[in-house]
C-alpha cells in the first residue's frame, strides 16, 4: 500500500491497461455521467441530421430517407430574416447596456469601504438572479399593467395610460431593462473576484507616483482585470445569435401585438417544430443548427482575436 | 486554504484605498452611496409591490391605488390559494421534482468532476474536451425534444429532471474545487486502507462542503424555477410544478381591462400571491449560502 505514490510517480511508464485497472474505481465513477453525455448531449447533437432528411413525429431519428438540403430554404423566408434581425438587435442592445453596467457597478461596489453595507448591497443585488423567469415576466406584467404603479405615475402627471407590454416600441426597453435588473448584481461577482486578486503594492506604487483615486482605477484596476473582461466579452459575443437566456423571457412576453419586434429565432424554431399542429421538425432543426453553428463560429473568432490581441482566451 | 487567500486579499485591498481621502473623493462617496441605495431599492421594489398586491383588495388594485403598501388589507387571497387544493398540489410537485433532481444532479456531477480533477488520470485528456465541447455546441431544441418524446418519457418525473441533470459549467466549477484539495490528505487516506471510493466519500466530499452547498443551491434553484421542461413534457395537470402553473396564469395579456386569454381574467392579487409563495423559499435560503457561492463562482474565473 505504501508503495502507491511511487508507482503513481512513474505513471508515464505504465501501459494504458494497467493504468485503467489501477484506477478502475475512478473510471467506474465516470461511467454513468459519460453515458448521460452520450445519450442526452451527443445523441441530440447527432440528431441534427434530421435537418437534412424528412422527419415526422414518431419516425426514426437516424432512419432512412433521402438526403436533402431543401430544409435550408428558410433563408428566403420573411419570418426567418425578421427573427434573425430581431435576435441580433435585442442581443446587441442588451450586451451594450449590460456589459458596461456590470463593470461600472463592480467598480462602484469596490469603493464601498463599509464592509457590512457592501455585503448587504451585494446580497440584495444577487436576488434577481435566483428568481424564475416566470416570476420576472409576471412582475413585468404587473408593474407595467394599466392599473400598475408606472401607469399610476403617468396618470398622476396627467399623461395617458400606456399598455406597455402590447406596444412594439416598448419591447426593447422592457427586455433590456428587466435583463439588467436580473443580471446587474450577479455580473459583478467575477469582476470583484478579479479585483480582490490585484496585488495591493500596485496601488501603493501608483499612490506614491501621485495618481489620484480615479487614475488608480483607470491605470491599475482596469488593466489588472482586463483578462476577466475579455473572457466575459468573448462568451457574450459567442451568444449574440443565440437566444440562450432570451428564449424563455421572450416566449413568455410574446403576444400578437409585438410579434414584429419580439419574435426571435428560437421562438420561430419553437413555433415551427413544437408549437405547431403540423410540425416541420426538419426545417426547425435546420434553423436551430444554423443558430448553433453561427454561434460557434462567432465564439471561435472572438476567442482568436482575443488571444492575438489581448493574450487571453478560453482555449 | 483557498478561502483564507481570497479573504486575505480582500482585506488588504480595502485598506490602502482609504489613505488620504481628497475632497473630490468624499463627494464621490456620497454619490456612490446614493447610487447603491437606488439600485437596492429598484431591485427590491417589484417584490414589495407583489407583496402589497397580494394583501390588497381586488378593487384597490384595479383602480390603481396600490403602489407600495396594501390597500384594503386582507388575507383572503392567501386563504383562497392555500385552501384550494391545486396550488398546494403544484407546490408539492415542485418540492418532489426539486428534491429528486437535485440529489441526482449533485451525485452525478460530483462523480464526473472528481475523476476529471485528477491530473494523473490519463483518459482525462479526451474526457475533458468531450465534456467541455457540449458547452459550446449541442443539439438544438428540436433534436432534444424529439429524443425525449422517442424515449417515452412524457408525463414522467424523469422528463422533467433529465434535460438539466448535469450542467457542464457546474461540473467544471466542482472540478476546480476538487483539484484544490491537498493530495497529501488523499494519500494519507489511501495509506489508512481506504480505496478510491472511500477517499472520495470520506475525505474529499467532507472537505468540499462549500462547493457542494453552492451546487446544491444552483441545482435546486434551477429545478425550482423550471417551467419549460414541464411545458414540453408534463401534460397531466395534476403533475405540474408550480412554475408551470404560474406560466399558465400570467401568460396572455397583462391588462385587467383587456382579458384576451385565460391569464387576463385571473385577479392580480391572486397572481402576486402565487408568485411570492414560489419565490419565498429561495429568498429565505440564498443569503445564507452567499459566502459559498461567491467563492464557488470565483473558481470559474480562475483559469487552470
Amino acid at each position: 500500500m505504501a508503495k502507491k505514490p511511487v508507482v503513481n510517480h512513474m505513471g508515464k511508464r505504465e501501459t494504458l491497461g494497467r493504468h485503467i485497472i489501477k484506477n478502475w474505481q475512478l473510471y467506474l465513477m465516470l461511467l454513468i455521467p459519460v453515458v448521460y453525455y452520450l445519450i442526452f448531449r451527443y445523441t441530440p447533437m447527432a440528431g441534427n441530421v434530421i435537418a437534412f432528411r424528412k422527419y415526422s413525429a414518431g419516425g426514426e431519428i437516424f432512419g432512412s430517407g433521402d438526403w436533402t438540403l431543401r430544409f435550408f430554404d428558410f433563408f428566403g423566408k420573411r419570418r426567418f430574416r425578421l427573427t434573425l434581425l430581431n435576435t441580433l438587435r435585442i442581443n446587441i442592445k442588451y450586451l451594450l447596456v449590460r456589459f458596461p453596467a456590470t463593470l461600472i457597478f463592480a467598480l462602484l461596489l469596490n469603493e464601498i469601504h463599509h464592509l457590512r453595507a457592501k455585503k448587504l448591497v451585494q446580497t440584495v443585488s444577487y436576488l434577481p438572479h435566483f428568481i424564475s423567469t416566470v416570476i420576472v415576466v409576471g412582475m413585468i406584467k404587473e408593474l407595467l399593467s394599466t392599473s400598475g404603479p408606472i401607469n399610476a405615475l403617468i396618470a398622476l402627471r396627467g399623461g395617458a395610460k400606456i399598455s406597455f407590454v402590447m406596444k412594439p416600441e416598448w419591447f426593447d426597453m422592457i427586455f433590456v431593462g428587466s435583463g439588467i435588473w436580473q443580471a446587474l448584481g450577479w455580473g459583478t461577482i467575477l469582476y470583484l473576484a478579479a479585483i480582490s486578486n490585484i496585488n495591493p503594492t500596485l496601488y501603493e506604487a501608483a499612490e506614491i507616483d501621485g495618481a489620484s483615486h480615479f487614475q488608480r482605477v483607470l491605470h491599475v484596476t482596469i488593466p489588472c482585470i482586463m483578462p476577466t473582461i475579455t473572457t466575459l466579452l468573448i462568451l457574450d459575443i459567442g451568444g449574440l445569435v443565440g437566444s440562450g437566456g432570451a428564449f424563455e423571457k421572450v416566449q413568455l412576453l410574446l403576444n400578437g401585438n409585438i410579434k414584429d419586434v419580439a419574435d426571435i429565432l428560437s421562438t420561430y424554431v419553437y413555433d415551427l417544430g413544437i408549437g405547431s399542429k403540423t410540425p416541420s421538425y426538419s426545417m426547425a432543426t435546420a434553423i436551430g443548427l444554423f443558430e448553433g453553428l453561427v454561434n460557434l463560429i462567432l465564439l471561435t473568432i472572438a476567442n482568436l482575436v482575443s488571444r492575438k490581441t489581448a493574450g487571453s482566451s478560453l482555449w | 486554504m483557498n478561502r483564507a487567500e481570497v479573504k486575505g486579499t480582500t482585506a488588504i485591498h480595502n485598506n490602502p484605498v482609504r489613505i488620504r481621502e481628497s475632497r473630490g473623493y468624499r463627494t464621490f462617496t456620497v454619490f456612490n452611496t446614493i447610487i447603491m441605495i437606488l439600485i437596492s431599492a429598484v431591485t427590491l421594489y417589484p417584490f414589495l409591490y407583489l407583496a402589497a398586491q397580494s394583501f390588497s383588495s381586488q378593487e384597490a388594485i384595479r383602480d390603481g391605488l396600490v403602489s407600495i403598501w396594501p390597500v384594503g388589507f386582507n388575507i383572503d387571497t392567501y386563504e383562497t390559494v392555500l385552501k384550494k387544493g391545486d396550488f398546494i398540489g403544484y407546490y408539492g410537485n415542485t418540492l418532489l421534482y426539486t428534491a429528486v433532481g437535485t440529489t441526482f444532479s449533485l451525485l452525478l456531477s460530483a462523480m464526473l468532476a472528481y475523476p476529471l480533477s485528477k491530473k494523473s488520470l490519463r483518459l482525462n485528456r479526451f474526457l475533458t474536451p468531450f465534456i467541455v465541447f457540449t458547452m459550446y455546441f449541442g443539439g438544438g431544441m428540436i433534436p432534444n425534444y424529439v429524443l425525449m418524446t422517442r424515449l417515452n418519457l412524457i408525463d414522467n418525473l424523469a422528463a422533467f429532471v433529465i434535460p438539466s441533470l448535469i450542467s457542464t459549467y457546474y461540473v467544471l466549477l466542482m472540478k476546480s474545487f476538487f483539484a484544490g484539495v491537498p493530495s497529501e490528505l488523499e494519500e494519507a487516506g489511501e495509506m489508512d486502507g481506504l480505496n478510491k471510493f472511500g477517499v472520495f466519500f470520506r475525505i474529499v466530499l467532507p472537505l468540499s462542503m462549500p462547493i457542494m452547498a453552492t451546487m446544491l443551491l444552483f441545482y435546486a434553484v434551477g429545478y425550482w424555477n423550471n417551467w419549460f421542461n414541464a411545458f414540453l413534457y408534463i401534460k397531466t395537470k395534476a403533475k405540474w410544478p408550480v412554475a408551470y402553473y404560474l406560466k399558465t396564469i400570467i401568460s396572455g395579456t397583462n391588462d385587467a381591462t383587456q382579458a384576451s386569454e385565460s391569464g387576463g381574467s385571473i385577479a392580480a392579487n391572486l397572481k402576486s400571491c402565487c408568485m411570492l409563495l414560489m419565490a419565498v423559499p429561495i429568498i429565505c435560503v440564498y443569503p445564507f449560502i452567499q459566502k459559498y457561492y461567491v467563492q464557488g463562482m470565483m473558481l470559474g474565473g480562475v483559469k487552470e
